[in-house]
C-alpha cells in the first residue's frame, strides 16, 4: 500500500493519470492549477507523453479535451469556475454529442472568493448540461473519483462533472493509491450523427441525454461515495432546538459535520449527483427536519425543499440556519448544528488587514506609475482594468483602475464606453489574458477604429497563478497587426522607474491620436526571472 | 493526542516551507495530517496562513475551529495577532518579535508588543538576527520552527531535524547542515 501527502489538486491529478489519462487541458486559474502542474511534472505522465500543455483559455481546452475523447481516449479538462463561463458553449454541447474515451470536467469553486470575483456554483452547471456531478469530500476521494468518474463517463457516454472547492484543493492529506491502469486505445469515433449538432441530430440526442437521466439518478442511489449514516434508527435520536434533526452533508461540508457533532447524528452523505432522492426522502421520513450542508450556493438546499414540498422543514443558507454568504466552517457548521464555540480570546486590538500588492520592482507598478500622471492630468480619464496581478493596480498608492469584470473586459468595456463618448478611454490588460480574451475585442475595437488606448502589460508568462508559460509570448506585435493595428500607433517600451517620463508621454501622444491605439510594456516578471536565475545556477 | 497548528506570516516569508517539514515529519511518524494552505492572490506581501491538523487519530476538518488552536507559530508579530480567536485558552504563541511593515497604517509597535506579552504563553525571539548570527541568513523560518518545536508534542524535536534533513537534501549537504544549525538554535532559543 503506498500512500502519499497530496494537496486535493495533486490528488486529483495524480488519480487522473492512474486512471489512464491520455491528456489534460487546462488555462491556469487559482484554485485549479496545481492539477495541470502535478501532471506536467509527474515522471509516469512524462513516460507516457500525457498531453498537457497549457490552452489559451477554457474553451480552446474544453473543445480539445472533447477532440481527445472523441478519439477514445481519457481526457480531463480543468479550470476554475469562472472559466466555466468561458467554455459553457463547448461544455453544454458536450453533453448533446456524448462522448467517446472518458471524458471529465473539472471546475474549481472557490467560495469566499479567496482569488475570485464571484462565488458561483458550478453543480448547477451540471445539472444545466443534465449530466453526473462527483463532489468529493476529502483528497482521498478526489483520487478515487476519478477512476469512478472515467468509468461512468464511459458507461453513460456522457462527460461527468467534477466540482471541488477551495479547501480540498490546496489542503494536504495522505491518499493511498493503486497501480496506474493503461490509457485506452486510439479508437476515434464513427457515428457522425452522434456529433453533427445538426437540429435533426441534436433533436434525437437530446432525447438520448433526457433517457439516460434515470441511469444518472440510479448511479447516484447506488454510489459508494453517497453514504446512509443512519446511526440513531435504533436509539433515542438527538435534538437540536427541540427538533429531530437529519442532516445532508455535501461535499467537505461532511467533514464540517463530523468536526462539530462525531456520529450523534443521522448523516447523509452526498458527493455524487443528480441527488439521491430515495435516500434524501428516507432520512426525511425519520427526522422532523433537514439541515443540508453545502459549500458554496444553496443548490441542494432549494431541490430538497422542492422535493419534499411546503409542509416540511429543511435549514440551510436560505434560512440563515448556515451565513448565506462565503465558505463554510467547521464554526459555521458547528453553531448550526448547536455546538458550544470554545473561544478563549477576542481579535487583538492591535491588528491592521494587510492585503496582497504587487511585488517590489515588478514591471506592472512603473506603468502604473505613468498612468497615474496621466490620470492626474485627465479629470476625464478612466482606466478599464482586467484580470491579473495588475488588478492590484486598483489599490493604494496606484488607485488607477476603474473597472475589473472578466477575462478580456478591459478592451471591449473601453470601447464601449468610447462609443459612448467617454475620453480618454485606457484599457490594461496582461499578456495571457490578452491572448485569453482580449484579442476579439480589439478586434472589434480595430475594425471601427474606436478611440482608445489599450496597454498590454506584457511580463513574459501568467503571473498571477505563479508563472505558467503565456500562449502569445513573443507574437503579441504579430497578433495586433495581423488584427489590423496601424503600425505607427504600436509601440513597444520597457517599463522601469527611469522610463516612467518617457512611457507617460507616448500615453499623452496617443490619447490625442484618435483611433485605436496599442502600448505593450514589456519586461519579464521578476518571480519567473528570480526562478529562471535559479534554473540556471542549478544547471551550471 | 493531536496537534492543531496555525502557521502564518507575510507572503514570502517562507511559512510553506514550515509546513512541508512538519508534513514530512508526521508523514514518517505514521501520523494523520491535514494542511490547509492559501495559495493565488494573497501570497504577494499580503497575510498568509496555513492551518496544520495532526493527529494520532483521523482528522475530519481541513480546517482549524476558532478556539481550539494549540500553537499559533508566526514569522510576524501582527500576524500572530491576527489568529488569536482560534488560540485554546493553554495555546501558546511562538513568533519573531520582528515587525514586518509593508502597510502605512502598521500599529504602535509598543503597543503590539505590549499586547503580545500579555498572553499567557509566548515564545518571541528576532529570529533574522539569530539566523544571521548562525551564518544563514535565509533560515530565519528554520529558526522559529525550532523554538516551536518543544510545542509540537507530538513530535520529537529529532523527528524534526530528520524531515529537515530530507527536504533540503536535493539542495546539498551544505544547505542541510545550515538549516539544522538554524533549528538547533530556535531549539536552544525557546528552552532558555
Amino acid at each position: 500500500m503506498t500512500k502519499k501527502l497530496l494537496l486535493g489538486d495533486e490528488a486529483i491529478a495524480l488519480g487522473a493519470i492512474h486512471a489512464g489519462l491520455s491528456g489534460v487541458y487546462a488555462y491556469p486559474g487559482t484554485p485549479s492549477t496545481e492539477i495541470t502542474e502535478f501532471i506536467q511534472t509527474n515522471a509516469l505522465a512524462k513516460e507516457r507523453g500525457i498531453h498537457s500543455h497549457w490552452s489559451t483559455n477554457e474553451k480552446t481546452a474544453m473543445e480539445a479535451a472533447l477532440g481527445m475523447s472523441y478519439a477514445g481516449k481519457r481526457a480531463l479538462v480543468c479550470m476554475k469556475h469562472v472559466g466555466m463561463n468561458v467554455c459553457a458553449d463547448a461544455f453544454i454541447n458536450s453533453a448533446i454529442t456524448g462522448v467517446n474515451g472518458g471524458l471529465i470536467v473539472l471546475a474549481a469553486d472557490d467560495p469566499s472568493m479567496h482569488s475570485s470575483q464571484n462565488e458561483q456554483d458550478s453543480r448547477f452547471y451540471g445539472k444545466f448540461a443534465m449530466i453526473p456531478v462527483f463532489e468529493p469530500s476529502n483528497q482521498q476521494e478526489a483520487y478515487d473519483m476519478m477512476e469512478s468518474a472515467f468509468e461512468l463517463s464511459e458507461r453513460l457516454k456522457e462527460p461527468v462533472l467534477m466540482r471541488i472547492v477551495t479547501r480540498l484543493a490546496h489542503s494536504r492529506a495522505a491518499v493511498v493509491v493503486q497501480e496506474p491502469r493503461q490509457e485506452n486505445a486510439f479508437s476515434p469515433a464513427t457515428d457522425n450523427a452522434h456529433w453533427v449538432l445538426l437540429p435533426g441530430n441534436a433533436k434525437r440526442n437530446y432525447n438520448d441525454l433526457i433517457s439516460k437521466q434515470a441511469a444518472m439518478l440510479e448511479a447516484s442511489e447506488q454510489s459508494a461515495y453517497n453514504k446512509k449514516e443512519f446511526p440513531m434508527v435504533n436509539r433515542q435520536s438527538s435534538m437540536v432546538n427541540g427538533k429531530k434533526l437529519g442532516v445532508i452533508a455535501c461535499g467537505i461540508g461532511y467533514n464540517y459535520v463530523h468536526e462539530a457533532i462525531g456520529d450523534t447524528l443521522n448523516v447523509l452523505k452526498v458527493s455524487q449527483y443528480p441527488l439521491p432522492a430515495k435516500a434524501i426522502k428516507e432520512l426525511a421520513a425519520m427526522s422532523d427536519a433537514l439541515l443540508v450542508v453545502e459549500d458554496g450556493q444553496p443548490v441542494v438546499e432549494e431541490a430538497v425543499a422542492a422535493l419534499l414540498g411546503k409542509g416540511y422543514t429543511v435549514k440551510g443558507r436560505l434560512t440563515g440556519d448556515l451565513p448565506r454568504t462565503g465558505e463554510l466552517t467547521p464554526d459555521s457548521v458547528g453553531a448550526a448544528l448547536g455546538k458550544e464555540s470554545s473561544v478563549a480570546y477576542g481579535t487583538a486590538k492591535n491588528l491592521a488587514g494587510r492585503p496582497p500588492q504587487l511585488c517590489q520592482g515588478c514591471g506592472h507598478r512603473d506603468v502604473y506609475g505613468a498612468l497615474r500622471e496621466i490620470i492626474d492630468e485627465y479629470p476625464d480619464a478612466r482606466v478599464f482594468g482586467d484580470i491579473g496581478c495588475y488588478t492590484l493596480g486598483a489599490l493604494p498608492p496606484f488607485k488607477a483602475l476603474a473597472s475589473c469584470v472578466d477575462m478580456g473586459a478591459s478592451i471591449t468595456m473601453a470601447k464601449g464606453a468610447a462609443d459612448a463618448g467617454l475620453h480618454p478611454a485606457i484599457a490594461v490588460i496582461g499578456d495571457s489574458t490578452f491572448t485569453h480574451s482580449g484579442m476579439t475585442g480589439l478586434l472589434d475595437a480595430i475594425n471601427e477604429n474606436s478611440n482608445i488606448t489599450v496597454i498590454i502589460s506584457d511580463n513574459l508568462t501568467t503571473g498571477m497563478t505563479g508563472g505558467q508559460d503565456s500562449a502569445g509570448t513573443n507574437k503579441y506585435e504579430a497578433i495586433c497587426l495581423g488584427l489590423g493595428m496601424n503600425p505607427d500607433h504600436l509601440h513597444v517600451v520597457t517599463p522601469l522607474p527611469k522610463n516612467i517620463p518617457a512611457i507617460a508621454q507616448l500615453i499623452r501622444d496617443e490619447i490625442v491620436y484618435k483611433g485605436v491605439s496599442v502600448i505593450i510594456p514589456r519586461r519579464e516578471c521578476i518571480q519567473t526571472a528570480a526562478r529562471h536565475a535559479r534554473e540556471k545556477r542549478l544547471k551550471n | 493526542m493531536k496537534v492543531d497548528i496555525i502557521l502564518c506570516g507575510v507572503g514570502g516569508q517562507g511559512i510553506l516551507s514550515i509546513a512541508t517539514i512538519i508534513g514530512e515529519a508526521s508523514t514518517q511518524a505514521g501520523l494523520y495530517l491535514k494542511q490547509a494552505e492559501v495559495h493565488g492572490m494573497s501570497q504577494r506581501g499580503g497575510d498568509v496562513q496555513s492551518n496544520l491538523r495532526l493527529s494520532t487519530d483521523p482528522i475530519w476538518s481541513d480546517l482549524i475551529p476558532l478556539g481550539e488552536t494549540d500553537v499559533i507559530i508566526s514569522m510576524e508579530p501582527m500576524e500572530a495577532l491576527r489568529y488569536l480567536p482560534y488560540l485554546s485558552k493553554q495555546g501558546t504563541i511562538v513568533t519573531s518579535s520582528k515587525p514586518f511593515v509593508n502597510i502605512p497604517n502598521y500599529p504602535d509597535e509598543a503597543e503590539l508588543m505590549a499586547e503580545l506579552d500579555s498572553m499567557p504563553s509566548v515564545v518571541k525571539l528576532d529570529i533574522e538576527s539569530v539566523a544571521k548570527d548562525a551564518g544563514n541568513a535565509r533560515g530565519a523560518n528554520m529558526v522559529l520552527l525550532g523554538m516551536a518545536a518543544p510545542y509540537i508534542e507530538i513530535l520529537s524535536v529529532e523527528q524534526l531535524r530528520k524531515a529537515i534533513s530530507v527536504i533540503f537534501a536535493r539542495k546539498g549537504d551544505a544547505v542541510v547542515e545550515a538549516n539544522l544549525k538554524a533549528f538547533d538554535c530556535g531549539v536552544a532559543a525557546a528552552s532558555v
